[in-house]
């Protein structure tokens, strides 16, 4: 992070501005990739599990999160001098005023936190879901944000995280797996085909995270400078060659170059390439996105042949490639780029920093995750009823359905609605069959 | 012969396949069908429209079968579409005229999936 200073720039504050507009498009644009991998009568309630957090944690975001994430603190957690935003206004903080810095933060912990659903979607219900990523933003997140980016431990360790490799994705990683362990799998899980219901959706939320990781890592440099375009080009280099090697491994594997393959190896590269994005030369971000793709392949097809249901492959897409990225950040960074110097600089104990950042990040949110769901669940069931499972969340959970011909809907008047709908003159087939 | 018509929860599909399959009745059509049974009505909103859904998806299997698969076929749906709620659906067996395969011009029991009695375990 650049050096505090008390002049506000115009070019980096308009630059930021697009920044956070960016991260925040990256929010809708999962609930696309993740909606589309779903089965249809779950595509809403999935996709509302990455549309909810935009309100539940954006708002838990300024009232607390901000605090306890960047308010002076201690090593471990932030203070609570910037509770409700107090003492967040225009002024400069680095070279972008305070309050877009807070706001652009927040895009990060809305995000996080939805990345997690992945793990869970098709049998968690919703209302323990929020109140367990609520928990989890203010007990996890924003306290490992603060480790890293807060000038916490992590930090003062010299653990490089460009722009969340370990604060974002190996975070969400652990608390994704623990939760689809909690929870266990879904009843079709490893009985049925459990296919996607929209491939272009999926392909369509890969574009837009790609879109928006932009903002995520070149803003991530809080500048309009050398380091915000290295951070660009490398989002835009590595993930092209994990795309590439991806669909080589398809084509070794299957013959066939598939589409979800595609856009899983496009986020794979996105993933990795987060923590090192300013720290790396474009060449080693073109290294570093081609080797991303080996472990997450694998991690997926591994998944695949066992009970761990972790349903949308946040373990395999967002763990690796978050470990992988934040190691070979550790060999690959150089000062000359940015950075500080990794392995292949001289200096090896960076890879050893790096590895500290993912083992307290991973064990930490998996404790802590393990802990919260085991508290909800002692209130309230976590999963679905087996019945609204077969029923298809969107119905069970939000009263909706994604795709609907709108037959046999019979428009309740508000006046009837109100007390009780009574005699609503409804015809109904006498002798129908089933 | 008999026609047997069942209609079914949608997400038992998949056991109610494995199930005809495991008892060797491989000829079948299934539909996507919309039904009202007894079930209670759904709610959903859209914005400021409430309405009630009155008619529930359902899938239909149409099965053509020799008189001794008649029970075989009927025992694979009843324990593979039962879950005990109200809205699991019904079994409808008809009599058959006459079946007609297109491709050979077979017809009557030649022309039923599984063709002979004899091969009936059950």
């Amino acid at each position: 992070m650049p050096t505090p200073s008390s002049l506000v720039s115009g070019a980096d504050t308009a630059w930021m501005l697009i920044s956070c507009a960016l991260v925040l498009l990256m929010t809708p644009a999962l609930a696309f990739f993740y909606g589309g991998l779903v089965r249809s009568k779950n595509a809403l309630n999935t996709m509302m599990m990455s549309v909810a957090p935009l309100g539940v944690i954006g708002l838990l975001w300024a009232v607390a999160g901000y605090s306890l994430a960047f308010g002076q603190g201690n090593a471990v957690v932030g203070g609570l001098g910037h509770l409700l935003l107090r003492g967040v206004g225009v002024e400069a903080h680095g070279t972008i005023p305070h309050v877009l810095f807070m706001a652009y933060q927040g895009t990060f912990a809305v995000i996080t936190a939805a990345l997690i659903s992945g793990a869970v979607v098709e049998r968690m219900r919703f209302g323990p879901y929020l109140a367990f990523i609520a928990a989890w933003s203010l007990l996890v997140y924003a306290p490992v944000c603060h480790w890293v980016w807060g000038g916490g431990w992590l930090a003062t360790l010299g653990a490089l995280d460009f722009a969340g490799g370990t604060v974002v994705h190996v975070n969400a990683a652990a608390a994704a797996l623990v939760a689809a362990a909690v929870l266990g799998p879904r009843r079709d899980y490893g009985r049925q085909a459990l296919l996607p219901h929209n491939v272009p959706f999926v392909l369509l939320g890969a574009a837009l995270l790609w879109f928006g990781w932009f903002g995520f890592n070149a803003g991530s440099a809080l500048a309009a400078n050398g380091t915000a375009a290295l951070a660009f080009a490398n989002t835009m280099i590595a993930p092209m060659a994990t795309l590439a090697v991806w669909m080589g491994l398809d084509l070794l594997r299957t013959r066939r170059v598939t589409a979800v393959g595609a856009a899983t190896g496009v986020v794979v590269g996105l993933v990795a390439i987060t923590p090192a994005a300013g720290f790396v030369s474009p060449m080693a971000a073109l290294i570093l996105g081609a080797v991303a793709a080996v472990p997450s392949y694998y991690g997926i097809l591994l998944r695949s042949r066992t009970r761990l249901d972790d349903s949308l492959d946040v373990t395999a897409a967002h763990g690796a490639g978050g470990v992988v990225g934040a190691l070979l950040t550790g060999v690959l960074a150089t000062a000359a780029w940015g950075g500080a110097d990794g392995l292949i600089a001289g200096h090896p104990g960076q890879v050893g920093k790096q590895a500290i950042a993912v083992l307290a990040t991973a064990l930490y949110s998996a404790g802590a995750s393990f802990g919260l769901l085991k508290l909800i669940g002692a209130f309230v069931p976590l999963r679905a009823e087996k019945r609204h499972e077969g029923l298809g969340l969107d119905v069970a959970m939000h009263g909706e359905e994604a795709y609907t011909s709108g037959e046999g809907a019979i428009l309740v008047l508000p006046e009837l609605a109100a007390p009780r709908p009574a005699a609503v003159a409804v015809t109904v087939p006498v002798g129908g069959e089933a | 012969m008999k026609l047997i018509t069942a209609i079914v929860r949608p997400e038992k599909l998949p056991e109610v396949l494995e199930a005809l399959f495991k008892a060797e009745v491989y000829g079948l059509t299934i539909s996507r069908v919309q039904g009202h049974g007894g079930e209670t009505e759904r709610v959903e909103t859209y914005r400021g429209t409430t309405v009630k859904m009155e008619l529930v998806e359902k899938v239909r299997l149409d099965i053509g079968v020799s008189d001794p698969f008649v029970e075989v076929t009927i025992d694979a749906i009843l324990g593979a579409a039962r879950t005990g709620e109200v809205g699991d659906g019904k079994i409808f067996v008809v009599p058959v005229e006459k079946v007609i395969r297109i491709r050979t011009g077979e017809e009557d029991l030649a022309a039923v999936t599984p063709a002979l009695p004899e091969v009936v375990e059950t």
